[in-house]
């Protein structure tokens, strides 16, 4: 047992040296977010909210984040009300070409984002229709919609349905067997789809740079704005901000559903 | 259950058209437009001409930005499964009960946005950034080093950001595999070794295979790390595109690279599909 030992010890440390690259330099942006100095870097002398209060001060920033709030709830909102009957349909029905088109729903994972964002500008373009916050929406829900998809798929499968077929029996009509029964059994999964579609809505930079104009900024657009001038501890602050925000979401999320679940 | 043929369309045709007019219909476009005529005035002329292929493997500049981005996005793909399978081992066979904690914390660089990631390097590697002044303060050199604006430096950013694909990748794999198969390895003489080498390491290929494809289309695909971390020679295809689209608004040569782009992806994923199927990743973002 002896040597597997110290070779089991190795792999602890290895794996604790990629948690350090991993997060090393998160923990950096956080640290100096705090520098009071013009130029945010190491050694830090101090500790302030200095740029922090700067961030809240300035009128762009805080418009870049309304927009994001507003465009990564209504992305959610919209690609997990298209992406819950096409999950119904692929778990619960028979049809030609289903699994060609399950594949054809999954390929924005596949699409590089550059292409992505290249191939629906043009598109636009050629509809005469200028940049809007309704391009910003439609291509955040073709991103995100792979991934809402399969997470509702994957717990679609594990609904059994013998639930529908039973409130069939009992006199229910399609609908209200939907609506009653798969519906709240599928909740956590639409929670989850939702969080997700959000939070990539939110974070994302690629293909948002093609569709964003000065007037529709979101947040990653503004952060890859300010960056033309170097690294600023005013950056690091906003950056805090968004890593607070996006990580607070899902493990609120994590912890509250299962607060809920050992409540039932 | 009766069952109406018109029903599952009817349940579809939202994403069906959703995915059909923001992606099907949009890529056919670029493909259509890189056959185009830029006018000196910037205007785009319909046509069909192979000019802007041709543009392209004129001389060695556009080729060799395609040769790196391959060689860069290969680069990253080694270095995220030697960096990655470890720790996806660790989390398979780790009987912690944090285990859990440990996981949710290799997820959590999803979360944080892909800029905020590459950006954050700057504070590790730049002329005052945190290497620079450890090494500096230790006496090890006596000014700063060039780390960042290099391809290490982009190289650091890609791994940042696909690292977590990898090993989620692999973990998947590893954690299908029967544990008893290891154990019965054990039983009949094998070692530790042995055994993982035989047994387990085989079974986690298909883990691998998925990890390594997504690693290396997703660093195709990106112009981020480059543009941040990057110096002017660090320039990916991604990039060029981006500089085409957005710098000098030259449409039809934006799709053509475009178009030579997602032609290669394309025929890794499909040849990839071919012999190994692609579910294996679909099923990790589950």
């Amino acid at each position: 047992m002896k040597p597997l030992l110290t070779g089991w010890n190795l792999i602890k440390v290895y794996t604790f040296l990629v948690y350090i690259f991993m997060f090393a330099p998160i923990v950096a942006v956080v640290i100096l977010s705090f520098n009071p100095q013009q130029f945010g870097s190491f050694p830090m002398e101090g500790f302030s909210f200095r740029w922090y209060i700067r961030l809240a001060q300035n009128d762009a920033i805080l418009m870049a984040f309304k927009n994001s709030m507003i465009l990564g709830a209504l992305t959610s909102i919209v690609v997990t009300a298209v992406a819950i009957p096409a999950a119904m349909a692929f778990v619960r029905y028979e049809f030609p070409f289903k699994n060609a088109l399950n594949t054809l729903l999954l390929t924005p994972i596949m699409i590089p984002e550059v292409v992505l964002g290249v191939a629906l500008l043009l598109f636009i373009r050629w509809l005469q229709q200028p940049k809007s916050f309704m391009l910003l929406l439609i291509g955040h829900v073709v991103i995100t919609l792979p991934y809402v998809l399969l997470v509702v798929q994957a717990r679609l499968v594990g609904i059994k349905r013998v639930y529908e077929e039973a409130a069939l029996t009992l006199g229910a009509n399609p609908f209200q067997t939907f609506w009653e029964v798969t519906f709240p059994l599928l909740m956590p999964a639409i929670f989850a789809g939702m969080l997700f579609s959000f939070t990539i809505s939110f974070d994302d930079v690629t293909a948002t740079l093609f569709w964003a104009t000065a007037s529709n900024q979101t947040v990653p657009v503004k952060i890859f704005g300010m960056l033309r001038n170097s690294i600023s501890p005013e950056i690091n602050a906003l950056g805090t901000v968004m890593i607070v925000l996006t990580i607070s979401i899902p493990l609120l999320a994590g912890y509250l559903s299962r607060r809920f679940s050992k409540g039932v | 259950m009766e069952q109406k043929a018109w029903k599952p369309w009817a349940l579809l045709a939202p994403s069906l058209s959703a995915v059909l007019f923001l992606l099907v219909i949009p890529v056919c476009f670029i493909i259509v437009y890189s056959f185009w005529l830029r006018a000196p005035t910037g205007a785009d002329i319909p046509a069909f001409q192979f000019g802007n292929y041709q543009r392209f493997f004129a001389d060695f500049f556009y080729p060799s930005i395609l040769i790196r981005t391959i060689r860069v996005a290969l680069e990253t793909v080694a270095l995220c499964l030697l960096m990655g399978y470890i720790p996806a081992y660790f989390f398979y066979r780790t009987e912690s009960r944090h285990k859990s904690i440990f996981l949710i914390l290799i997820m959590l660089p999803f979360w944080i946005s892909f800029i905020i990631r590459t950006l954050s390097w700057i504070n590790i590697l730049g002329d005052t950034g945190l290497l620079n002044h450890v090494l500096l303060r230790m006496g090890i050199i006596s000014e700063p080093l060039g780390l960042l604006y290099n391809e290490g430096a982009v190289l650091m950013g890609l791994i940042q950001y696909l690292l977590p694909f990898m090993i989620l990748n692999v973990y998947v794999s590893l954690e299908g595999i029967d544990r008893s198969l290891v154990e019965a390895a054990r039983s009949l003489g094998s070692t530790e070794w042995q055994a993982f080498r035989e047994v387990v390491l085989p079974l986690s290929l298909p883990g691998v295979s998925a990890g390594c494809l997504l690693v290396f289309v997703l660093t195709a695909g990106t112009y981020l790390p480059p543009m941040i971390l990057g110096g002017p020679g660090n320039d990916m295809i991604a990039n060029l595109i981006f500089k085409r689209v957005i710098g000098t608004l030259d449409w039809p040569f934006g799709s053509a690279i475009s178009v030579i782009l997602l032609g290669i992806l394309g025929t890794i994923v499909y040849t990839y599909n071919r012999y190994l199927g692609i579910n294996q990743i679909f099923k990790t973002f589950q």
